[in-house]
This record gives structure tokens, C-alpha cells and sequence, in this order.
């Protein structure tokens, strides 16, 4: 009968913690950068699980049973869109059984639908050309100007679905919004000497960042998105290097480093590791320190530095 | 001049500050210069807003016009013959459509195609177009998605089969995390048999399922309900009830049945909810670390057979995935996964008589319960992006019965395979089949399967 009792209570106290914990609201983003925008906005008021992590690339993430359990639970979702995560968060989403977090729902958020996109191709794509994502390239998180205006999305969906404490996140946004734009500023002086540098990135992921701080990139590792690098690519991608005297080819931490420092051998370009997501190096633990160590990076690299 | 032109005049005049700050002083002819200087400039202005203002003409033309992007929009060429009509794009459509196919090119040194008994396998010698897919996906509404497959085939004579491979319909939004599924499915018993031949890490099917569960699969028309249990982990529940006739329900009320049990199959309707096939299955999922996940399952079916009026089968099958992948994995690679399945199977066979063909060659067959079993394990090594290593083994047995069959005789296989994938969309793979076979002895065969995707295919699950 003691036993019991014990059971019981223990079963009672865990439910009642379960309660508590369900007072905060539950958000799931599907990347780092996502979710360090939602942490600093939500504050104490919020749990922020991101999905894909902070060194891998958010287009291939694995559709893990555990992240079904996270969405199963989650409040609110904020996606990046522009069909960055095609290929893994429908298959998630169709076992998730969670109808707060449904295509329009408030508990829903395409971030990608809030910013204007680059590189929307102007034509058809077919798959020919590559991974082109046809409502524009989705890495636009490298810029700081459109992460504000996901910062400000973010903040009116969760005044919309946790409106008692609107206030709390129309605080936690003008701090937010006033660090990134020191962030900002702080990196466009330091890049600023640099503006119409030639550079040659890995992925077509650094196109945000090139046009945001006038960087011009001349050519892409790849041959065509998602494509790995051939060697008549490569060749010609020598050649051009040399002729457009480029300093620096950008990569993104999880691409293989042998066609980059190769092209850095052939040339005498450097090759700079950028880390596109929150958490990815340990200087890297917000995003407006992600936008300064980014902008420090290329500018030590471009300026000829170590 | 026209008022556009006036209008850009006056603008680039405007723009032009320090010219106008010296106009009082200026004569007549000088102004006459500045206006001949300033030609060019006009003309620019006016050629560029005319252009602006035909741009917003046509994006108000087109029906819901996305905003306008830095990128310039190229001009609609007329459309002509020769182009290919897209008829559906990822982004606006309601529905999602795919093609997929199976080509496959290989030998074996058993000449009847009798080894490979999977209905997608590549059995015959030379080549062969074994599945060719055509799924329609999305959703319905708010409260359901449908999916339907179908699949095509070419037989040895070049006649195409078609079947209606599974066409179900998903809840999206039940309370207490609950999910109906209805209509014709992959049963969801172990982690193969819900799997399509191009998800196969293998050109063919395990020999466990082929004997167990026919050529095709366990898929019957029936209904499946899960939940997710509130576990910090991943755990779902799942039953499937299904009617349990036919081919793709092997084991079960199946017209073929005389292959595993030798006698005349019995006439056997649904005669009420217990002649139903019931499936159900328990999985749960965790991670080891952040690179490493392990999925475990356990299954079991139980439903009548029709070697008689009172006759069930029991199958019960436990199956486990593990799967290590670095966080930076570079589209996915590298990779490396382990995967195995172990079945076990019952079969209550009645007194049955053999077929009496030749007339009066009939002969009784005891009541006895028929015992097989059978186990594959895989471990797949994505050693470089785009390129997998792939090794199956696999063995199948079954007690001795009063009725002997070819599918219950001790088989060994083992299939090593390599897999090149150009693009998510393509792929090459090679594999080797090292056969054993009690009756036949020692078979080799080697396959060489193309596949391609064509179209908006919905990613797969874990």
C-alpha cells in the first residue's frame, strides 16, 4: 500500500513538472542562427531547440525520431524556407501529429517568406542546373540588414501566439536589433577597405554577405549549386583566379578542404573558413558575434593578414 | 515633349545641384550648352523610366506577381512547339509529382530468374525494367495528406504490369498525438518492408521477407493508427488491421498459399473482425552523442491462413538501425549505418489434401505447425561523397515439415555492392550475390541497376 502511495506521488510530481515546464513556450528552429535570434527575443520565456546544428549543413540534415518528438511538443516552428530544408523537414513534419505548427497556423513561421530573396532565378530551373532553389537563394542570414527583419518576424509571432507577455518580446527585440546593428556597423568598417575585393566562394551560401558588404564574388568552387567541383573546373577556375588576382576563396565549414587548397597553392589566395551559423566556433555564441568574427575573418584575409 | 520627358527633365535637373546654383548668372547660350550637355542624361532617364513603368505594368498583369527582387526578370519568351510545358514547379503547386525508375543490366548463372523472388528484383539475365514508380503526393486539406503509387513493370515478354502499390490517405492534425492511415500501404511491420525498392540499399529484397511476406510485400487494404507516446524519447505504437487477402498478404489468406503449405487452399472469407489481420508494432528511437542514433522495433502479425477453416499464422520480427554521421558530413557523407532484421514465422497448417492433379494422385497432409525463420544484416559505409560500400548477409531456414518446400530449405547469401550517387536524384550500383542454396548448391550473379528521379519527391523518413 506504502508503495503505492509512493507511485503514485512520484507519477503526480512528474506530471506537475511537466505542467511547469509547458509554461514556457516551446519553439523549434531549424537552425542555429534561427534559434539564436528566437533565444535572445524570448528570453527566460521561451525554450528554443534548433534542429540542424551549428556545423552542419542545413540542407542535408538527418531526419532523426528525436527531432519528431521535438517538433511534436513545439509551440511555435520558424523555418528558414526558400527550400532549405527540403529535403528532410517534410519527411519530420508528416509524423509530427502537431497542428499548432501546421503550413498557416500562428505557431508556423517561414522566415524566408518575410525577406526579399536573392537570386530568384528569372527563368525556369530545371534540375540541369544544379540545387537551384527557385524562390532564391535561402542563406540569407549572412546578411544582417534581413536578420533584423526575421528578428522583428520572430517577435510578432510571439506576441501573437504568447500575447501576455508581447511587451517582454518587443523589449528583448529593441535590444536585440540595437546589438546587431553595432554588429553591423562594426563590420562594415572593417570591410569597408575591401568593398569590390574579389573572391571566390564554395556554395552560393556567402551571396548575402558578398552584397551586403560589396565583396565581389567572381566564381564558386562548385560548378553549379550542390555540384562537386570537377577538374575542368578547377582548371579554369585556376586560371581566372590568377587573372582576377583573388585574395581569398570562402568555405563553408563543412565542405572538404582539398579542392580549396588546392585552388590556394595554385594561386596564392587564402583559404578562409566562415562559419554560417551560430555556435560553430566558440566566438560564435550570438548572432551579432558571428556577424563581427565573419567580417574580422575576411578582412584579416583580404588585408593580407594571417 | 511629351510629359514623361518633361517630368525627367525637371528630375535631372534637380539632381544636377550645382549646375542650378549658377543659373542667375548664366546666359542664354550657356544654358543652351548645359541643356545640349544634359541631353544624354535626359535621354537615359526617360529610356529607363519608361522601362520601369512598362515592368510594373506587366507585374501587375501577372496574378499574384512576387514582390520585385534585386535579380532582374527576364523577358516571357512566346511559347513555341518545341519547348517542354511545365506543368508543375515546386513552389506553387498543390500537388507533388515524381517519377522514378529502376534500370537494371546483370547476369546470373541460375538461367530462370528462379533466385531473385522480390517482384522488384532484378532476376532475369540481360536487362530489365523492374519498377518503374509514379508517385502523386500532398496535401488534401487541412486535415489530411494523400499519397498514391503506382508502379509499373516489364515482364520477361515485354508486357507491362501495373499495380496500384499504395494509395492511402494521412491525418495530419488527430488530438493526443495520434495518426490515421488509411487505404492500401506498406505495413509497417520491421524497418524493409515499409521501405520502396529505390530506397533499398540493395538491388534486391532480403530473403526473410521475400519467404515470409511474398514477392511484393506485406500491403492489403486496411487502416493503421499510431501514437507518439509523451516519452522524452521517441516511442510510437502503431496497429495495423488489414482484410489479410490475397498475394500481398502472403502468410495470410493468400491463394498461393499451396507454396508454403503444399495443400488446397481453402475457400475462407471475412466472416467477421476476428478473421482480420492485426499487426503491431512498438518502436523507439535515442541517440548516442550527437553523430550516433539507434532505432529499435518490434513486430508481430496475427491473422487465419486458408490451408483451413481454423488455421492462423503467427509472425513476430525484431529489427534494430544504427547510424553514425559526423556533424560537418559534407552532403551527407561520410556515413556509416548498420542495419538488421530478424523474422519468425508460425504457420498453423490444417489437414489438407495435395492437389489432385492428376486426377486421384491427391494425397492427405496432417495437421502441423510450420516454423521459418530468417535474418539479414547490412552495414553500409558512405566512405566519400556520393560513393557507398555495402555489405548484406543474410540466411533463411524452417523446421522440417510434412510438406517440403523449396521455401523453407537452409539459404545463405552474401552481397557485397557499391553505390555511386551523381546527385540526390541518380544513382549507379553495382552488386555481387553469393548464393547457397540446400537444393541447388553454389549460384553467382552480378546486377548493375540505374536509377533516376524525376520530378518533386517527398524526402523519407529515418
Amino acid at each position: 500500500m506504502k508503495a503505492y502511495k509512493v507511485v503514485v506521488a512520484a507519477v503526480l510530481g512528474g506530471l506537475a513538472s511537466l505542467a511547469t515546464a509547458h509554461a514556457k513556450l516551446n519553439v523549434v528552429c531549424t537552425t542555429p542562427d534561427l534559434g539564436a535570434l528566437a533565444r535572445e527575443i524570448g528570453g527566460p520565456l521561451v525554450e528554443v531547440r534548433s534542429i540542424g546544428r551549428p556545423n552542419e549543413n542545413p540542407h542535408f540534415v538527418e531526419a532523426k525520431p528525436s527531432y519528431i518528438v521535438a517538433l511534436n511538443r513545439a509551440d511555435v516552428l520558424i523555418e528558414v524556407g526558400l527550400e532549405l530544408e527540403i529535403g528532410w523537414l517534410p519527411a519530420l513534419l508528416d509524423q509530427t501529429r502537431n497542428a499548432k505548427i501546421r503550413k498557416g497556423s500562428p505557431g508556423r513561421l517561414n522566415a524566408g517568406t518575410v525577406i526579399q530573396p536573392l537570386e530568384v532565378p528569372a527563368a525556369a530551373v530545371d534540375r540541369s542546373m544544379g540545387d537551384v532553389h527557385a524562390s532564391g537563394n535561402p542563406h540569407y542570414m549572412m546578411d544582417p540588414e534581413r536578420a533584423k527583419i526575421v528578428a522583428q518576424a520572430i517577435t510578432d509571432r510571439f506576441a501573437k501566439v504568447d500575447v501576455a507577455n508581447a511587451g517582454a518580446y518587443a523589449d528583448n527585440l529593441k535590444k536585440l536589433l540595437a546589438r546587431i546593428e553595432a554588429a553591423e556597423a562594426e563590420a562594415k568598417k572593417l570591410l569597408e577597405p575591401y568593398r569590390g575585393a574579389k573572391i571566390v566562394t564554395y556554395h552560393k551560401s556567402l551571396s548575402y554577405l558578398a552584397d551586403r558588404y560589396g565583396l565581389n564574388v567572381v566564381n564558386t568552387v562548385e560548378p553549379k549549386p550542390g555540384i562537386p567541383p570537377s577538374p575542368s573546373h578547377i582548371a579554369a577556375l585556376i586560371d581566372q583566379m590568377k587573372a582576377d588576382k583573388v585574395k581569398a576563396v570562402l568555405i563553408e565549414p563543412w565542405y572538404d578542404r582539398s579542392v580549396p587548397e588546392l585552388l590556394a597553392e595554385k594561386t596564392g589566395a587564402k583559404v578562409v573558413i566562415v562559419p554560417l551559423l551560430v555556435g560553430g566556433e566558440p566566438e560564435t555564441q550570438d548572432y551579432p558575434s558571428l556577424v563581427k568574427l565573419v567580417a574580422k575573418r575576411v578582412a584579416q584575409t583580404l588585408g593580407g593578414g594571417p | 515633349m511629351n510629359k514623361r520627358t518633361a517630368l525627367a527633365l525637371l528630375a535631372t535637373l534637380a539632381l544636377a545641384g550645382p549646375w542650378q546654383a549658377r543659373a542667375e548668372e548664366l546666359t542664354e547660350e550657356q544654358i543652351q550648352q548645359i541643356i545640349e550637355k544634359a541631353k544624354p542624361y535626359i535621354e537615359a532617364e526617360v529610356q529607363r523610366r519608361v522601362k520601369e513603368e512598362l515592368e510594373k505594368q506587366k507585374a501587375t498583369e501577372r496574378v499574384a506577381a512576387p514582390a520585385p527582387t534585386p535579380t532582374p526578370v527576364a523577358e516571357p519568351k512566346p511559347w513555341t512547339p518545341s519547348q517542354p510545358i511545365p506543368l508543375f514547379r515546386a513552389g506553387p503547386a498543390y500537388m507533388n509529382i515524381s517519377f522514378d525508375s529502376l534500370i537494371n543490366f546483370g547476369w546470373s548463372t541460375e538461367p530462370e530468374g528462379l533466385l531473385n523472388l522480390g517482384g522488384h528484383d532484378p532476376a532475369q539475365r540481360g536487362f530489365s525494367l523492374s519498377n518503374e514508380e509514379i508517385v502523386f503526393e500532398g496535401a488534401v486539406d487541412p486535415y489530411f495528406k494523400g499519397v498514391a503509387d503506382i508502379v509499373m513493370s516489364l515482364d520477361e515478354d515485354g508486357e507491362t504490369a501495373v499495380e496500384l502499390e499504395e494509395v492511402y490517405i494521412l491525418t495530419t492534425s488527430l488530438p493526443w498525438s495520434l495518426q490515421l492511415k488509411g487505404g492500401q500501404f506498406f505495413t509497417e511491420f520491421g524497418r524493409h518492408n515499409a521501405q520502396h525498392p529505390h530506397q533499398w540499399a540493395f538491388v534486391d529484397q532480403p530473403l526473410v521477407l521475400n519467404r515470409l511476406f511474398g514477392p511484393d510485400g506485406m500491403r492489403n487494404p486496411g487502416a493503421r493508427l499510431s501514437w507518439l507516446a509523451p516519452t522524452p524519447w521517441f516511442t510510437e505504437a502503431l496497429l495495423t488491421v488489414f482484410n489479410g487477402q490475397g498475394e500481398t498478404a502472403f502468410s495470410f489468406r493468400n491463394e498461393e498459399s499451396i507454396e508454403i503449405h503444399g495443400g488446397e487452399p481453402v475457400e475462407r472469407g471475412l466472416r467477421g473482425p476476428q478473421d482480420l489481420v492485426f499487426v503491431p508494432r512498438l518502436a523507439t528511437s535515442f541517440e548516442l552523442g550527437e553523430t550516433q542514433s539507434i532505432l529499435l522495433g518490434a513486430s508481430a502479425a496475427f491473422g487465419p491462413n486458408n490451408s483451413g477453416r481454423h488455421a492462423c499464422t503467427q509472425i513476430y520480427g525484431g529489427d534494430f538501425y544504427w547510424k553514425w554521421r559526423p556533424e560537418n558530413a559534407e552532403a551527407g557523407f561520410p556515413f556509416v549505418s548498420w542495419q538488421t532484421e530478424g523474422i519468425f514465422r508460425r504457420y498453423e497448417a490444417d489437414d489438407r489434401m495435395t492437389p489432385d492433379d492428376p486426377p486421384g494422385s491427391a494425397v492427405p497432409l496432417p495437421d502441423e505447425n510450420l516454423h521459418d525463420w530468417g535474418i539479414y544484416s547490412q552495414l553500409l559505409w558512405g566512405f566519400h561523397r556520393g560513393w557507398v560500400a555495402g555489405m548484406r548477409g543474410e540466411f533463411v531456414s524452417g523446421d522440417d515439415g510434412k510438406f517440403e518446400s523449396d521455401l523453407r530449405v537452409d539459404r545463405t547469401r552474401l552481397s557485397p555492392n557499391l553505390t555511386f550517387y551523381p546527385s540526390e536524384f541518380s544513382k549507379l550500383r553495382l552488386q555481387y550475390n553469393y548464393d547457397h542454396l540446400q537444393q541447388w548448391g553454389d549460384e553467382h550473379s552480378v546486377w548493375l541497376q540505374l536509377e533516376f528521379l524525376l520530378g518533386a519527391h517527398a524526402a523519407h523518413k529515418f
